[in-house]
Parts: structure tokens; sequence; C-alpha cells
């Protein structure tokens, strides 16, 4: 995959991701209007399909709430790149199938508006704009078949059948 | 190399002598647990599995308890999907309006939990259970779909950070400055992925309330679970509450942590967590002047009757400030009774509080008592992020049940010192 980057900073909490007003609703597509809302007015006008998040320390800390994963993939954005990730958000993410990255490096290096491609398998992350690569962690076997299935639905699905 | 209580509990529930950290593993579950927010969305995820019903009817628990009473039309759309839900897979551990409270003071009340037990909900929360010595942690919806479809959850195995604890607490001090001195040691990410185990001599002299709160908060500095040792006051808690037996796990002698923290009780201050992370914490005396709007006393941190005593304690007598709008929630209908019976109820009204049935609503800028731009309050909640209890340009300080009924009084942060005499 790859995309430009739209870029936050550390504790990027799951109440800036999807405010708990709006989860009167459960639809993805529509609680997308209001991702990043209180961090990033600007965050729906500009994302376009495929962008990569890039973010600090703690990513999608606080809530359990599976909207926050879920407003970011119905956002467009193809893959989510930070520092550490909090553990439910990272939980979620794989369990719906939104491609996640944890690189220290790569999360300070890149900047905001920077083009980049990303094998989640490998863990390669190319930053083309400033011609740089850095490595991820990549997933164990495990949760890459679970991405590879498209969340843990399809997953437990595939092993009941 | 020896194991965690929390690795014996996971390796119990996964059917192994032994798992190590960073293990992973799948684990049978004694309940899977969700509430009227997450649920919507863990149904139509189960309903694309496929089984038909649930994998035991006793061991799931879904507890409307977000948006409810009910806060508009939305929010009763999906309680009544959920209650369908329910009913249609003849969930046993499902409660309505008038039965129910606030998750995770109801479930252990319930008796839904004891000693030894693994744990999922979709709510984060649901870390509070540690405080009987089970593995609880919170996860999202399709965790909670897939754990209500057969019964397992994928875990990996955490590390831990022991905290040993010694002494004993001051007056007007409570499990809440504890748990807010730790997050401001260790950050909001101090624990990442991790267990925080609790140990020590001084466990025993802190009240079952007080480990709830303690438990509860784990996720705020990252933790995949917080657990204390299991001592008599939790046996009599389990004994009066549950008629399921508990399973008592030590940790090994050499088991291995990524660091061990002491902490001091009798050395603590009542504390503040500033705007806008539970790690921005400072002791009561770093405090200075912080005029307030609301003082919010409750949710599922700090709504049990240990709580609500200490506040009655402070407001007896006396008034909140004028235009200090004081909301008062027991967390479950068992305390709201309790509470009434003993007086309190009628305390918090005499002095100009206002009394709420239980419900998460202000904690996560719900209803019944969101902020408006600029707004403060002091709150027992346990989250204070950017726009957590209305406006984003509102700000939330997490306090004890204490410093929130005193700072109602002088409409200031403030310590109960200031108000009650010795």
């Amino acid at each position: 995959m790859k995309g430009t980057v739209i870029k936050y900073g550390d504790n990027v909490d799951t109440d800036v991701i999807i405010p708990a007003r709006y989860l009167n609703i459960s639809d993805m597509k529509e609680l997308a209007k209001h991702c990043m809302e209180d961090l990033d007015k600007d965050f729906v006008g500009k994302v376009k399909p495929g962008d990569i998040m890039v973010a600090g320390k703690n990513f999608g800390s606080g809530s359990s709430r599976e909207h926050a994963p879920g407003v970011i993939k119905a956002s467009g954005i193809s893959c989510v790149i930070a520092e550490t990730f909090a553990r439910i958000f990272f939980r979620n993410a794989i369990n719906i199938g939104l491609p996640i990255m944890e690189s220290p490096e790569a999360a300070k290096d890149i900047e905001d508006g920077d083009q980049v491609s990303i094998d989640v398998y490998s863990g390669v992350i190319t930053n083309i704009t400033k011609n740089r690569t850095y490595q991820g962690t990549p997933f164990p076997g495990f949760m890459q078949d679970i991405m590879r299935a498209g969340g843990l639905i399809n997953y437990v699905k595939e092993k009941g059948e | 190399m020896g194991m965690t209580m929390t690795q014996k509990i996971l390796a119990a529930h996964a059917g192994l002598d032994r798992v190590e950290a960073g293990q992973l593993i799948m684990a049978n579950l004694d309940l899977v647990l969700g509430n009227d927010i997450t649920s919507p969305v863990a149904i139509k995820e189960f309903n694309k599995i496929g089984v038909g019903e649930v994998f035991d009817k006793s061991k799931v628990a879904i507890v409307p308890d977000h948006f409810t009473p009910n806060k508009d039309i939305k929010s009763a759309e999906q309680a009544k999907f959920i209650r369908e839900f329910a009913g249609d897979k003849e969930i046993e551990n499902y409660f309505e309006i008038g039965e129910m409270g606030i998750e995770h003071a109801l479930i252990p009340e319930k008796g839904l939990v004891v000693g030894g037990d693994v744990v999922i909900g979709a709510d984060s929360h649901t870390c509070t259970y540690g405080a009987l010595g089970a593995f609880s942690t919170g996860v999202g919806s399709t965790d909670m779909a897939a754990g209500m479809a057969d019964g397992r959850a994928w875990f990996k195995v955490p590390e831990a950070i022991k905290i040993v604890l010694t002494g004993s607490l001051p007056k007007w001090v409570s499990g809440k400055d504890v748990i807010l001195h730790i997050i401001g040691m260790i950050g909001v990410d101090g624990a990442l992925y991790e267990s925080m185990e609790y140990t020590g001599p001084g466990v025993a002299s802190l009240s079952m309330d007080d480990r709830f709160t303690m438990a509860n908060m784990a996720i705020e500095a990252g933790a995949k679970n917080g657990i204390f040792e299991i001592d008599d006051k939790t046996i009599a808690y389990m004994k009066e509450h549950s008629a399921k037996e508990y399973t008592v796990y030590k940790a090994d002698e050499d088991a291995e942590y990524t660091r061990v923290i002491e902490v001091d009780l009798s050395a603590l201050r009542p504390t503040v967590a500033f705007p806008h992370l539970p790690d921005n914490t400072r002791t009561i005396d770093e405090a200075g002047d912080v005029p307030i709007h609301q003082v919010v006393i409750g949710s599922c941190t700090n709504g049990r009757i240990g709580d609500l005593r200490v506040a009655a304690k402070i407001l007896e007598g006396r008034r909140v400030k004028k235009g200090v709008r004081t909301i008062i929630f027991p967390a479950t209908q068992k305390i709201y009774l309790q509470a009434m019976q003993e007086g309190l109820l009628e305390i918090f009204v005499e002095a100009g509080a206002a009394v709420s049935t239980p419900t998460c609503g202000p904690c996560l800028g719900g209803h019944m008592g969101v902020l408006a731009a600029g707004e403060r309050a002091v709150a027992t909640t346990n989250r204070n992020f950017v726009g957590r209890m209305g406006h984003p340009d509102s700000e939330v300080y997490l306090a004890s049940p204490a410093i929130a009924a005193a700072s109602a009084i002088t409409g200031k942060i403030s310590s109960p010192e200031e108000v009650v005499e010795s």
C-alpha cells in the first residue's frame, strides 16, 4: 500500500478519534463524518482513500470502542503507523482488518504530506519523499492470518468451515 | 522462571502447565461482557459468524449503562436492538433499567466474577475485576462477538509490573489517590501491554472499594489488567456476593517483572489529575486556585457505597456553593438503596446536590452533565481527555470523592481538610 501521510502527535485517544457523543449510532460510514473532529477539524475534508496516518506514542489510548479503528478505516486510511499503540486499539485494528504498524523510527522521521509505501507482512516502510526506509515490527503469523482473512470474524468463519 | 498471577490464570484457562510472556494463547472465557455502545457492533458481527446461539447463556452479560436511561431516539434504538438480542438468545445476565447499574460495579455485586476467572468485556474498564484476583481485560466489539460465539479469546501473555504497597492510607486519602499517584509516576503508557500486580503488606489496609477503583484505572496507565492478590477481605466479598467457586493464584517467588515499584501508602496526599491526561497529576497542595462549575461523584471508578459515605461525611450539614452543579450517581440500584437507607441521599439533597439513577452518562460526555466550552468539572471518573465530558474546550479534573465533595462546597479544587475540622 502507498499513500500520503497525515501526521499527529502522542497519546491520540479514542475520544478524539471518535467522540462518545456520536456513539448513539454504530454505522461506521456515518460516524466517519466526525473522525478526528476534536483534534483536527480539517481531517474529514482532506483525507483521501489510501492516505496513511502516522502518530507518536500510545495511539488509540482510552476507550475500547471499536468505532475508533472503524472510522479510521471507513475514512479511507490504508494503514496507521505509530511509535506505539494502546493495546485495545491494537487488538481492535487487527480484528477489524485495519493495517497498523509499530515503528518508532518511522513515526519520528516521517512528516506530514510525505509519500510512504508499506509492506505490512515484512514490516518494511519506505518514505518515497525522503528516499529512506524504516523497519517496522511485522505481525506474528497468527495475526497475519487474521489480517489476510480481513479480520477476526472472517478468520473464525474460515476456521469453522 | 516462575509465573506471575496473571500468567498462572491464563495458563490454566489455556489448558497449559505454563506460559511465558509474549506467548500467543487461546483461553477459555468465564464471562463475556458488553454495554449499549459496544454490543450493537458486536451483535452485528456475531450474526455474521452464523452460529445461532451464544456459547453459554449464563456466561454472557449485557448491561445497557452508557446512554441509558435512553438519552435520545438513536440511543433508544440501540438499546432496543440489544434488548431484542438478549431476549432472543436468552442471555441470563441482561440487566434492564430498574435492576441495572454501571457494569463494573454491577458485575462483581451480582457475583458474576470471582478470583481466578478470565473475563473479557467490550469496555475498557473491564479491568476492574482484577480487584477480585481475576484476569479481566477490555476488548473491542469483534472480540466480544467471537467470545460470545465460541467462549474463547486470543491473548498475548503479558509481562508485569509488581507494585508493592506498604503502610496504610492517611485520612482523606483513598484508592483513587493511590492509582492517580501511580499513573502520575509511570505515565499513561507506563504499563503498556503489561499487568499491574498489586502485592505487599499495604494491600490489607485497602477496602474492596479502594481496590476496585485502583484495578479500574489500570487501563489509564495503558495496562492490559490490574490484579490484586486475594486475601481475607477478597474472600469475604466473594462469599457475600457469589456462589461461584473461586481459585486463589499467587505469583511464584521467582516470577519475572519488568520493574518493581514500591508505594508507601502512609506518605500519599490527596491527588488530582489536571487536564488533559490522567498522568498530569498534582497533589492537592500543588493544585493552586482552580474555580469549577460542576462536580460529578460516581462512575465505575468511584460510585460505590464507600465513595458515597465519604462524600456524605463532607457534605453533611453543609451546602454546595451556589452555581456549582453537583451531581451524584450511585453506581447500582443496590448501592442506591443502601445509600437511601443510610440517609446519604438525604444529606446530598439537603446539601444542594442532585442524585441520579445509575448511568455512565456524564463520564463520557453522553448526557446528565455535559460541559459547555470553558467549563471546568471536578469528577471522580477516570478520564480527562479533550472533550471527554462535553465541549472540546471544557476541562475535567480527576479526583477522589473526598476532594470532589470538598470542591463542591468551596467552588474550587479543595482538600477536605479545608472544609471539615479534623
